[in-house]
């Protein structure tokens, strides 16, 4: 019996061929074999990694609160290409992530999910969710001081929840305090729970498009109308279409092939992410940090004025989701193409705008005072030079009481506060002194820690603090009661 | 066969063995919620809290803010580390103390106190607070979390055992405890 006779013995068995060859060469639109058509395939293709590395790595992890981190340095270390499998699995995170949005974002512009294909979207969104769920336990699964400390931002959030909070909190971290039972759960969420409704979840959207066709090429001018659209669909499917295996998989297995090696590039020669520093809170240095798709909510709460914190927390995200399953429900007919969609495209672009500024933000986190300031980074000398005895024991002041842990100079320092390069130009030495007693505008009182020596010797240092050539701020009253103002 | 109304063998049959998982399946239920929720059920919640030593009281010189630890009254052998609590004691004077949770009331980020200042500063989104927990500036609604306190035969003890969040406080359940 040949390969061929083994094949047809298995097939008289399981009869899988004539269902699975139907699949394979189903007919697509012809120009749906495009470059612009290849993004769902490669989230798939992410997807498969990130199943075959993560069951490698469960081959070694240990979810223990008490050992994870050891076990990552292992890992790391003394497990032969462990270092490698773990940045493969990392990168493939991020990889999935990024290709899971743009593809949102091109079924987005190409009408994809317009009718009949709402419940696709629906899914799709659910996908989202799904993926951003395992990349947040993921994250967490990486037990290093920014997984514990993220878990009690995650607690801190949870707790507003108005009645249940304090529930959803013991319930999220599986006891009172965040330790090993709250590893436990995200390992048991990370590895069985969230990749099971994935598995569900991909299996659904790629029923859907197999049973309604990939979306045909958006034509301007061609609207989407819920009485002939699927007529329409097939004349463009059947009459003029190809079949999907070999016309269009092409493409897609080409991307597949270019984000893998990617992926692996990026694992080879930048590493696998951390393990940070060791999750021990009794070390309080540190930093916290989200990992990068989780940047621009950090960088969200940080401008959230306090009082709108919790209702945004906890309505917001609930209202973009229905917003997002909103989509095919409210433009489910209609224009396609992104050509004749300007709000579609103001859309896209204005969520990018807005992601990509706030990720950048939580890359710099200019709200976050810079703890070592004030002990690292020493007054420029020229803010030093030609200073009077006074001056330069307020510039001790000025560093000793950590006011550069928020304020720059020449750039170094805190950006939590306004840089004080020019403070002289713009506030009075009554201003000045103010600021320094009183605080206000985010800037904490320092009357109670100051002596009035102390307060006198920091204001004239920050007297001196304006360029060249710039005429310190005035009092305009004063100069007016003096008879020399304008 | 049977007529319209009447139940057949086979119809009755099912509908014993639906019933039937029925009765498996609520009493599989049960048990399957009360894991799932134990964490947060009330007969464990009341067991998280109690007095913990920090230590001896002249470890804590009057005027100054210190780093105590302790470890969590509720622990399991896989925690590690993570059963350590750090918190900062104040020693105001005399047998006058306040002990503050780590966690900073915006988002639970440890504060560090800088006695130069006599400030606590949250590395996350800012947030500063005077020697006495209450708010300075920056995102967070309120003071630090404070622990009860006592000092017994020259032992300063706290009141601790939970993860303290913003949340808790708008509950009203436990007030008393971070005041």
């Amino acid at each position: 019996m040949g390969l061929r006779g083994l094949v047809r013995w298995f097939d008289e068995r399981l009869q899988l061929g004539k269902p699975m060859k139907a699949v394979l060469e189903h007919p697509v639109p012809r120009q749906t074999a495009s470059w612009f058509y290849v993004f769902g395939s490669a989230a798939l293709t992410l997807f498969v990694l990130q199943l075959v590395t993560g069951i490698l790595l469960a081959l070694i992890y240990v979810p223990s609160a008490g050992e994870a981190w050891n076990v990552l340095h292992v890992l790391n270390r003394d497990v032969s290409a462990g270092w490698f499998i773990r940045a493969l699995h990392g990168w493939g995170s991020n990889f999935m992530v990024a290709i899971v949005l743009i593809h949102m974002v091109q079924v987005f512009l190409f009408g994809a999910y317009k009718y009949p294909r709402e419940l696709t979207w629906v899914v799709g969104v659910l996908l989202l969710l799904v993926t951003l769920g395992m990349a947040f336990t993921g994250q967490v699964l990486r037990f290093d001081q920014d997984a514990y400390w993220g878990l009690g931002i995650g607690a801190s959030i949870a707790s507003r929840v108005p009645a249940v909070g304090h529930a959803v909190v013991d319930l999220m971290l599986g006891g009172p305090i965040i330790a090993g039972a709250t590893l436990s759960r995200f390992f048991a969420l990370h590895v069985f729970v969230v990749p099971g409704l994935l598995i569900a979840f991909v299996a659904v959207h790629l029923v859907l498009v197999l049973k309604l066709g990939i979306n045909e090429w958006p034509m301007p001018g061609r609207l989407v109308r819920r009485a002939t659209y699927v007529q329409e669909y097939q004349q463009l499917a059947h009459e003029d279409g190809v079949p999907f295996v070999p016309n269009a998989v092409g493409k897609d297995i080409v991307f597949s092939g270019i984000v893998l090696l990617a992926v692996a590039a990026c694992a080879f020669f930048i590493g696998p992410f951390g393990p940070g520093g060791q999750p021990d809170p009794t070390i309080i240095q540190v930093a916290p940090r989200p990992d990068f798709f989780f940047l621009w909510l950090y960088a969200t709460l940080s401008y959230l004025p306090p009082s709108y914190e919790t209702p945004v927390l906890l309505i917001g995200p609930a209202l973009v989701v229905l917003g997002l399953i909103a989509v095919p429900f409210i433009a489910g007919e209609g224009e396609k193409s992104w050509k004749r969609r300007p709000l579609a495209v103001m859309a896209v672009i204005l969520v990018a705008v807005g992601w990509a500024s706030l990720t950048h933000l939580g890359l710099h986190t200019p709200w976050s005072p810079e703890m070592d300031a004030w002990s690292g980074q020493p007054i420029p000398d020229k803010y030093l030079e030609h200073r009077t005895a006074l001056e330069r024991q307020g510039a001790l002041v000025f560093q000793l009481k950590q006011c550069r842990n928020c304020h720059a100079l020449e750039d170094s320092g805190g950006k939590r506060g306004p840089p004080l390069d020019a403070v002289a130009v713009r506030l009075t030495r009554d201003q000045l002194i103010r600021q320094v007693i009183q605080g206000g505008g985010n800037m904490p009182a320092y009357g109670k820690n100051l002596s009035p020596p102390e307060t006198t010797a920091l204001v004239a240092y920050l007297e001196t603090l304006r360029p060249k050539g710039e005429a310190p701020a005035q009092n305009a009253s004063n100069a007016a009661a003096r008879g020399s103002g304008p | 066969m049977t007529s319209p109304g009447e139940t057949s063998r086979r119809g009755l049959l099912v509908r014993i063995g639906a019933l039937f998982n029925l009765v498996a399946g609520v009493v599989l239920a049960v048990p399957i919620a009360r894991y799932l929720l134990s964490p947060a059920s009330r007969k464990r919640t009341r067991a998280y809290e109690s007095w913990i030593s920090l230590g001896a009281v002249d470890q804590f010189p009057a005027g100054e803010t210190r780093l105590a630890i302790y470890r969590n009254p509720f622990h399991t052998p896989s925690d590690g580390d993570t059963a350590k609590v750090p918190c900062w004691v104040r020693h105001v004077d005399g047998n006058a103390f306040q002990v503050f949770a780590i966690n900073c009331a915006h988002l639970g980020c440890p504060v560090r106190w800088f006695p130069q200042s006599n400030l606590f500063m949250c590395p996350c989104h800012g947030g500063a607070y005077y020697a006495d927990g209450s708010r300075a500036s920056g995102p967070p609604e309120r003071g630090l979390f404070e622990y009860a306190w006592k000092v017994e035969s020259g032992q300063l003890h706290i009141r601790a055992g939970e993860l303290p969040t913003p949340g808790l406080t708008t509950l009203g359940v436990r007030r008393s405890r971070w005041a």
